[in-house]
């Protein structure tokens, strides 16, 4: 067996907290990451004072807004004291990893109690700025000096995926109707507007054959989760959340390097891991986070997380699959398209959510079966993968 | 290199509309990643604004420059 799978300590999620996420000129990036924090440490009933370690995903606080050594200079505002603070960067998936990072901790026994979080403040930047401060998570020796930006990569990889399945404009704009039908029911969501199919294919082209409805937000906003040992977790609260697997994986970074674009091996290898680690398979996940940076990459997720066949993963969005009343809700949060991708908050923040549903606290937008729950935190073009499989407290 | 061997065919491609501050002036501009005659694979520009000269999955394209590091292309 896995030596880490025969030694690590069971974790558990006490407390959750996210900020709203959108555009806000008033507010800074340590302001936001220090609301989250404080939010999930009052949902964990567990003072500052008792957290012994602290890892922040963020990936351009220092192009964003011009500030480094992130990790205790929000740390120190929290409360935190002589503990270790580590910034994470890796992309997208940079809380995604952080999470990771902190589970590890607390899997080994090193920390009881740990705080996993991430924050982003893109929005004061204008958005040719902010399109090539995102095109460094692509390879800019090579694709990214094409002219190659982040919508463009999702772009081609959605041509070729069209081409090799048969994937429809329909089928990818179908995934940003249900995502913003969700996101219209989520008071923390950056964009809440109900949307048409025809509306989305009409959407003003961003790379080709992408629009404006299939592309993720820009937006501000943190997150953040609370872990401990499972058998301390009553101590803190009855409403925690186990860890049944956390894995995370690599790929290349450049587009261009890959035999295949229509698949991201990091997703398939971090899922399989997930799925051994819990005991598991696709067929027992009740809700899923996935990251939908471009509506095609929730499509491309579906089948890599094995939901469904390669090349299907269109036609089962577009039926209806996937809706909160489907049989596998995803993003019910309205996902990065609709509740807005502060990207280095996104990791955490899709824990965050299902939790919200294994807890039965979504609201209008809860699902009937809410038992074991998947979040996916994608990096770049998918040179970093992060998955999680959470299941509630019984 | 031979001129043919820099030359490919279409693995995949977008049009930008929405370009990276460093190239607003070029938008919009169509960008590929081919298959090269010679092995392996690279992301290129692929030159013209005319519906004719643009580039499908599978059609061929011909190298035309390199410049500050990028390949330019044309349908051929």
């Amino acid at each position: 067996m896995n030596a880490i799978l025969k030694y690590m300590r069971p974790v558990a999620v006490i407390g959750i907290g996210k900020t709203a996420f959108g555009a806000f000129p008033d507010r800074d990036l340590r302001s936001l990451a220090v609301e989250a924090i404080e939010h999930a440490l009052g949902d964990a009933n567990a003072p500052s004072s008792a957290v012994e370690a602290f890892y922040l995903g963020n990936f351009a606080g220092p192009s964003f807004v011009g500030q480094n050594h992130l990790a205790p200079y929000i740390g120190a505002s929290v409360g935190f004291e002589s503990i270790p603070c580590t910034r994470i960067e890796d992309a997208c998936a940079s809380s995604g990893s952080a999470f990771f990072h902190a589970w590890q901790s607390v899997a080994a026994g090193i920390y009881d109690v740990v705080v996993a979080a991430g924050v982003e403040k893109m929005t004061s930047q204008p958005t040719p700025r902010v399109t090539e401060i995102l095109a460094g998570a692509g390879d800019m020796s090579g694709e990214g000096r094409a002219g190659a930006t982040f919508p463009a990569l999702f772009a081609m990889i959605a041509r070729r995926h069209m081409h090799q399945y048969g994937t429809t404009r329909e089928q990818l704009a179908a995934v940003s109707v249900k995502n913003h039908a969700n996101g219209a029911k989520n008071p923390q969501a950056h964009m809440r507007k109900v949307i048409t199919l025809e509306q989305a294919l009409a959407g003003k082209p961003v790379a080709e054959p992408l629009t404006v409805y299939d592309c993720s937000l820009i937006s501000d906003g943190a997150a953040a989760v609370v872990i401990v040992p499972l058998e301390r977790a009553r101590e803190f609260t009855s409403r925690f959340a186990k860890v049944l697997a956390v894995a995370q994986t690599s790929d290349h970074v450049a587009l261009d390097t890959k035999a295949d674009i229509t698949l991201f091996p990091a997703v398939k290898s971090a899922g399989e891991k997930a799925y051994k680690m819990a005991g598991l398979g696709p067929k027992q996940i009740d809700v899923a986070e996935l990251h939908d940076c471009f509506t095609i990459a929730e499509i491309v997720a579906s089948e890599d997380l094995g939901f469904v066949e390669k090349g299907s993963g269109g036609p089962f969005a577009a039926a209806g699959c996937t809706a909160i009343n489907g049989p596998l809700p995803i993003n019910t949060s309205g996902g990065l398209k609709s509740k807005g991708h502060p990207v280095g908050a996104t990791g955490v923040g899709q824990i965050c959510d299902v939790v919200m549903q294994l807890r039965g606290d979504a609201g209008e937008r809860q699902v009937a079966r809410h038992r074991i729950g998947l979040t996916q935190n994608l990096g770049g073009s998918g040179a970093t993968c992060v998955v999680t499989i959470l299941e509630a407290a019984q | 290199m031979s001129l043919e061997s820099r030359d490919g065919i279409v693995y995949t491609e977008t049009i930008v509309h929405s370009p990276p501050e460093q190239y607003a002036a070029d938008a919009p501009y169509q960008l590929a990643i081919i298959d090269l005659h010679s092995g392996g694979r690279l992301t290129v520009r692929v030159l013209g604004k005319r519906a004719e000269e643009r580039a499908h999955i599978g059609d061929r394209v011909t190298f035309v420059e390199e410049k500050n590091g990028v390949a330019y292309y044309r349908k051929a």
